[in-house]
């Protein structure tokens, strides 16, 4: 039987009450939202806090999708079940659909947040991809009610570390909207529901028929789930096609560092990044001009 | 710490650990034995509950994060004597071999029913497909939630006194549509 070690429980009634008592209790504390990557953890004992803090009761204030004409802004506390069924979401980002019919299972998807898959920054999760493949800013509030917007590269530390400091926590994600977008996601996995073997995220702007911009991120293949600037920067200005998308699927399978292990070795991961990589920019090309 | 919530229409209240997990509670507290304990890791889906009308994987929940809220288990799925239609279709269509996966399947089952009246068997495969039977017992389970569906449409038919064929809705003894080609 799999237990957390104990710890007290508290449940915060508003961001700015898990603020305060993030404050109070200090280092030793955790927000808890869907628990589903941070329970597993506590029941391996690779994880142990002296104080949990439920913010389950602030979905009214940290769960929704709201579409502006700069930018789609999301609400940590957004369940897995709500991106995935969101409309507006769907029509703007379809990367979000694609992903999240892939993550982990329906009832699993009933309890997890974005911003908790954000903050678990495992590198193997598939919404960092989909961020970083959007071009996403994570909203961070402190103490005092300070707010700071850092990029998804910026987010994202290393494995397991994020840029949401003691005190703080992520309450908001945004995602620019520019015209001509075009967005799929790809995931290979063992069996339903599993961690990806590996994953590939694309979003592509088109201006006429130019790729104006075009960003991969990839999940399961390093340490870090970053973009691969390199990528980019082999689009842009270019027209598409069937060897621009081989061009770039060879820079993603030299960019990434997978390792060998039970999903699959690091020539096969490579593979997969290349093969996954094409796939999801030649989607992202004919949503982009549909 | 103390924790209050809603099980089967019941308010109980109970000094718990912080780290107890709501199976545990349901089972060890309360003796709601119905709901099973299979994986502990969230992946085998036998614990699946109803928090707030939606299924959640029991292993994977805090007892504490359920205070306040409504917890449905498969204690609470008969209205009385009456077994609930998802119940009766595993009765009638074998959906349970060794009966360890079916508290959940039935809990999803029934979810699923509750928003979307009439499900493809690629639905209900959809849906059950975070929880294992370890009996392999898939076809039969999908064969169980389609004879609830259907028996369920029957019903609500019959209340209405539609004038609809009485043809429309029938299945066959194995519980699919009448007229499907399997």
């Amino acid at each position: 039987m799999q237990v957390p070690a104990p710890f007290e429980y508290e449940r915060a009634t508003s961001v700015d009450h898990a603020i305060s008592l993030m404050e109070r209790l200090g280092s030793t504390s955790r927000l808890i939202a869907g628990g589903h990557s941070l329970l597993p953890m506590m029941k391996l004992r690779l994880a142990s806090f002296d104080y949990l803090i439920d913010i389950n009761d602030l979905h009214d204030e940290l769960g929704y999708i709201e579409a502006g004409p700069d930018e789609l802004r999301i609400g940590a506390l957004t369940r897995h079940r709500e991106l995935l069924e969101s409309a507006t979401l769907t029509a703007a980002f379809p990367i979000f659909a694609d992903a999240e019919r892939v993550i982990a299972d329906p009832i699993v998807r009933n309890r997890g947040t974005l911003g908790g898959s954000l903050c678990q920054a495992d590198p193997s999760e598939d919404l960092s991809a989909v961020c970083t493949a959007l071009g996403a800013s994570c909203v961070i509030r402190g103490p005092g009610g300070a707010e700071r917007v850092v990029s998804m590269e910026e987010f994202h530390v290393g494995p397991y570390e994020t840029a949401v400091g003691d005190g703080e926590i992520l309450v908001e994600v945004r995602l620019p909207v520019r015209p001509g977008c075009g967005s799929a996601y790809e995931k290979v996995e063992r069996r339903a529901g599993d961690w990806a073997v590996v994953s590939a995220g694309a979003a592509v702007w088109l201006d006429g028929d130019v790729i104006s911009d075009a960003r991969v991120g990839l999940a399961a293949v390093g340490p870090n789930t970053t973009g691969i600037p390199e990528v980019s920067a082999a689009l842009r200005g270019q027209t598409p096609s069937e060897s621009l998308f081989e061009q770039a699927g060879a820079i993603a399978a030299r960019s990434c560092d997978p390792a060998t292990d039970q999903r699959g070795s690091a020539d096969y991961k490579r593979h997969l990044a290349d093969e996954l990589t094409r796939r999801t920019l030649r989607r992202a090309v004919e949503r982009a001009r549909s | 710490m103390q924790v209050t919530m809603t099980v089967n229409d019941v308010e109980v209240t109970r000094e718990i650990e912080g780290r107890l997990l709501l199976v545990h509670f349901l089972r060890d507290v309360l003796g709601l034995t119905g709901t099973h304990s299979g994986c502990d890791t969230s992946n085998c889906g036998t614990c699946v509950v109803w928090l707030d009308g939606e299924p959640v994987k029991s292993c994977t929940v805090l007892a504490a994060m359920a205070g306040g809220h409504q917890v449905r288990t498969v204690e609470g799925l008969a209205k009385g004597a009456e077994l609930d239609p998802v119940q009766q279709g595993f009765m009638q269509c074998h959906g349970l071999q060794c009966g360890f996966c079916t508290p959940g399947m039935m809990m999803t089952a029934r979810a699923l029913l509750n928003r979307n009246p009439d499900p493809t068997e690629a639905e209900i495969r959809e849906a059950i497909s975070g929880q294992i039977c370890r009996c392999t017992g898939y076809a039969t389970i999908v064969r169980s939630v389609r004879w609830a569906a259907v028996h369920e449409a029957n019903a609500a038919a019959a209340v209405t006194e539609t004038t609809e064929s009485p043809e429309a809705g029938e299945i066959d003894n194995a519980g699919r549509p009448a007229g499907s080609v399997v």
